[in-house]
């Protein structure tokens, strides 16, 4: 009896089991990505930088046909669900809203304020979030927080890298000329910090007042075009206009009309960035043709870095085969991390920042100028920590 | 005087004057400069150049080293060269952009991966004509084909896998998983193992072909370079499979390998950013593409010395050595 009970325990057992194998065979692995962003309007000098409507969430719909590429092997299906938030929602009832949608891996496309508020919003389903846009320094300093990874370079990396290229051109006296927002003092800060770092000298400073009025309608050859030279006039000596202009309200009207015949480097001329849609490098020309066959535009760096964000689950599901974003997270976090990202060398993440080692391109929008890290810029552990804010320099304590 | 003659030999080596008359002619694949460096192996130097399309890459000669082939990715075709004439003679329909490709043992059937659309496409070489394409992962380069050309595996960059194809079927019959962008596949001549270098991840992946499983993995660590500027590439093993050779990209280094215990031996200094190798057919030499310093690097396999350096055309990428 005693022993038929257990065969027949066995038996009942081991169906159970086959049938739990073929459910298992048969039903993917579904990984959720949210893609959270706010409408915003970005006028620019240039109309051929006019941001496209679909920016930023176009890389991340790349990333996943990418992943589910890769998924029909493996039997993972990754399903990216677009939040698009209008004036005065809420970002952390868009998170909650995420979640019990079964969405806990977020991909955030919004600015510094509105990403903490997402962010400790979800910390309760321990969300995990990636930045893609914010490259404001305290995200990864004293704001910096334990359930979000940055994709997006930081200020201070974007103003390393540059820094490190003028250095290395000996072109070491700067004029840095400073729009009047916020955003464009942030980056002017993170360029003075690095001209510190790096020994550049700061010959004079001088801030552009925005007095508001349209970007385009003057179109540089009315009266930019004397503005400039006489904004641009009497400054000691120097090699270059560094230029801080995150607003896009000036910066593109100096290259070519400053006084003095200088070369224009920072929010126009030569500008650091992530990507740009010019980057062949490094099979980069595989990226920029897939992403134009399938989205009929260009591929910007907001584009690279949501990419980059929705490869990083992949990688992650694919080595862990599992959607829990703890298992994610510790996997990305740690060093088995080895993301391909057609920057010509494995990208890993700062344990104490969780900030994506990366290096930056320097791009005249015509080609890549050149990629920092410079050769010489050396480090004990990395050389790509050299760009930004390196571990003794942190005010970060991760929770 | 029986004795001797090794010896003299082996100066003879040494000091590049050619050991004995093999008459091995090189074909290197130069990137940026269109052409192809061909290289006397006996003198070595280049004696030919000749032009080909836009960004050449993959590079085979045919099994009666009549033709070589050549992917000139930019021009979206694999091109045909006589290698006597040094002639195009043919553009055969490789599919978008296509990067490395290898032959069916029988040389009947040409494999190509295209980097661009996710898919291999396979060649009738008799007629020149496409036979049909296979789905893989994505961005698709490194063509290993088994001894028997039973089985041929394709690996995807961005998807991080090994796809084994069932040539006969045209399908997938296995996918491994290995480290980032991998690059290279290549099988022992014995079938016994696949060896698959991954770039970004900086490792080799050891693969038991029948069971389709990663059995061992190797990593590279040299004294003064960090980690990232490791990246393996272009794999070679000897016939025996006693010893393998692995071209380390920016690290500037070939890493010998053994082929039984997996560990590595030694690393060889070469030019800079070494891509892809070639093995004479007596073994003798192994000879390097060294994308940044425009040359080839000599290899003496049985001294792993490297004797000499030959320069070629511009970014050289590729490389194959005739049979005869």
């Amino acid at each position: 009896m005693n022993t038929l009970f257990v065969r027949l325990s066995a038996l009942v057992l081991a169906i159970l089991l086959e049938l739990a194998i073929a459910a298992q065979a048969q039903d993917p692995l579904d990984i959720k990505i949210g893609y959270l962003r706010r409408a915003q309007q970005q006028e620019t000098i240039s109309l051929v930088q006019m941001p496209p409507p679909d920016i930023g969430l176009a890389g991340a719909q790349m990333a996943v046909r990418d992943n589910n590429t890769t998924g029909r092997f493996l039997n993972q299906r990754y399903l990216l669900v677009d939040m698009h938030l209008k004036t005065g929602d809420d970002p952390a009832a868009a998170v909650r809203q995420l979640a019990s949608q079964g969405v806990f891996l977020i991909v955030a496309d919004l600015p510094a304020d509105e990403l903490l508020r997402a962010a400790d919003a979800g910390k309760a389903d321990r969300i995990l979030f990636f930045n893609v846009a914010s490259t404001d320094d305290r995200l990864r300093q004293k704001d910096c927080r334990g359930n979000i990874i940055h994709t997006a370079p930081s200020r201070a990396m974007l103003a390393d890298g540059l820094a490190q290229y003028l250095v290395w051109k000996k072109w070491v006296r700067w004029f840095l000329v400073v729009g009047s927002h916020e955003r464009d003092q942030l980056f002017a800060a993170a360029l003075t910090r690095a001209a510190t770092r790096f020994g550049a000298k700061i010959v004079q400073q001088r801030e552009f007042k925005d007095t508001g009025g349209a970007r385009r309608t003057d179109s540089g050859v009315a009266q930019i075009q004397q503005q400039m030279p006489v904004f641009t006039q009497e400054v000691p000596n120097y090699d270059v206009l560094v230029v801080a202009d995150e607003s896009e309200v000036f910066a593109n009207n100096l290259p070519y009309r400053t006084w003095d015949p200088r070369p224009v480097a920072g929010s126009a001329g030569l500008v650091p960035t992530s990507w740009d849609a010019s980057n062949d490098l490094w099979g980069g020309i595989q990226m920029q043709s897939r992403f134009t066959e399938q989205f009929k535009r260009l591929m910007t760096s907001l584009d690279m870095q949501a990419w980059t964000a929705g490869r990083m689950v992949g990688e992650a599901a694919s080595r862990q085969n599992s959607a829990d974003p703890k298992v994610l997270f510790e996997f990305l976090k740690g060093p088995q991390l080895a993301l391909g990202a057609f920057k010509g060398q494995k990208l890993t993440v700062r344990d104490w920042d969780l900030q994506l080692r990366q290096p930056i391109l320097l791009t005249d929008g015509r080609t890549i100028v050149s990629v920092s890290p410079q050769a010489g810029f050396l480090h004990q552990f990395s050389a790509l920590d050299t760009l930004g804010y390196d571990r003794p320099e942190t005010q970060c304590s991760l929770q | 005087m029986s004795k001797q003659r090794p010896t003299l030999l082996a100066f003879a080596i040494a000091i590049g004057l050619g050991g004995p008359a093999s008459a091995f002619t090189a074909y290197v694949s130069n990137e940026k400069g269109n052409t192809i460096s061909v290289v006397d192996i006996d003198k070595m130097e280049t004696v030919r150049t000749i032009k080909v399309g836009q960004r050449p890459r993959g590079i085979e000669l045919t099994n009666d080293d009549n033709h070589c082939l050549v992917a000139v990715g930019d021009d979206d075709t694999v091109q045909v060269v006589d290698t006597k004439t040094g002639e195009v003679v043919a553009n055969l329909p490789s599919g978008p952009d296509p990067e490395l490709f290898t032959l069916s043992p029988d040389g009947r059937v040409l494999y190509v991966a295209n980097e661009n659309n996710n898919t291999v496409t396979i060649i009738d070489m008799e007629r020149r004509a496409a036979l049909g394409e296979v789905q893989v992962g994505v961005e698709p380069e490194g063509m290993g084909i088994s001894p028997d050309g039973k089985v041929l595996v394709n690996t995807s960059e961005t998807t991080n896998m090994a796809h084994f194809i069932d040539t006969r079927e045209r399908k997938i019959i296995a996918n491994v998983l290995v480290d980032s962008r991998p690059r290279f596949a290549v099988f022992k001549s014995d079938a016994s193992e696949l060896w698959v270098s991954s770039e970004i991840g900086g490792t080799v992946s050891i693969i038991d072909p029948v069971k389709h499983q990663v059995t061992k993995k190797i990593s590279f660590a040299i004294p003064g370079l960090r980690s990232e500027a490791i990246q393996p590439v272009g794999i070679n093993i000897t016939k025996d499979g006693k010893t393998g050779f692995v071209a380390l990209g920016p690290a500037n280094r070939v890493a010998v390998i053994d082929g039984t215990t997996h560990e590595v031996k030694k690393y060889l200094l070469v030019g800079q950013r070494v891509w892809h190798m070639a093995l004479t057919p007596d073994e003798k030499y192994l000879l390097t593409t060294n994308g940044l310093s425009n040359d080839v690097s000599v290899i003496d396999v049985a001294s792993l010395k490297v004797v000499k350096s030959i320069q070629v055309g511009e970014l050289p990428w590729g490389i194959t050595i005739t049979k005869r």
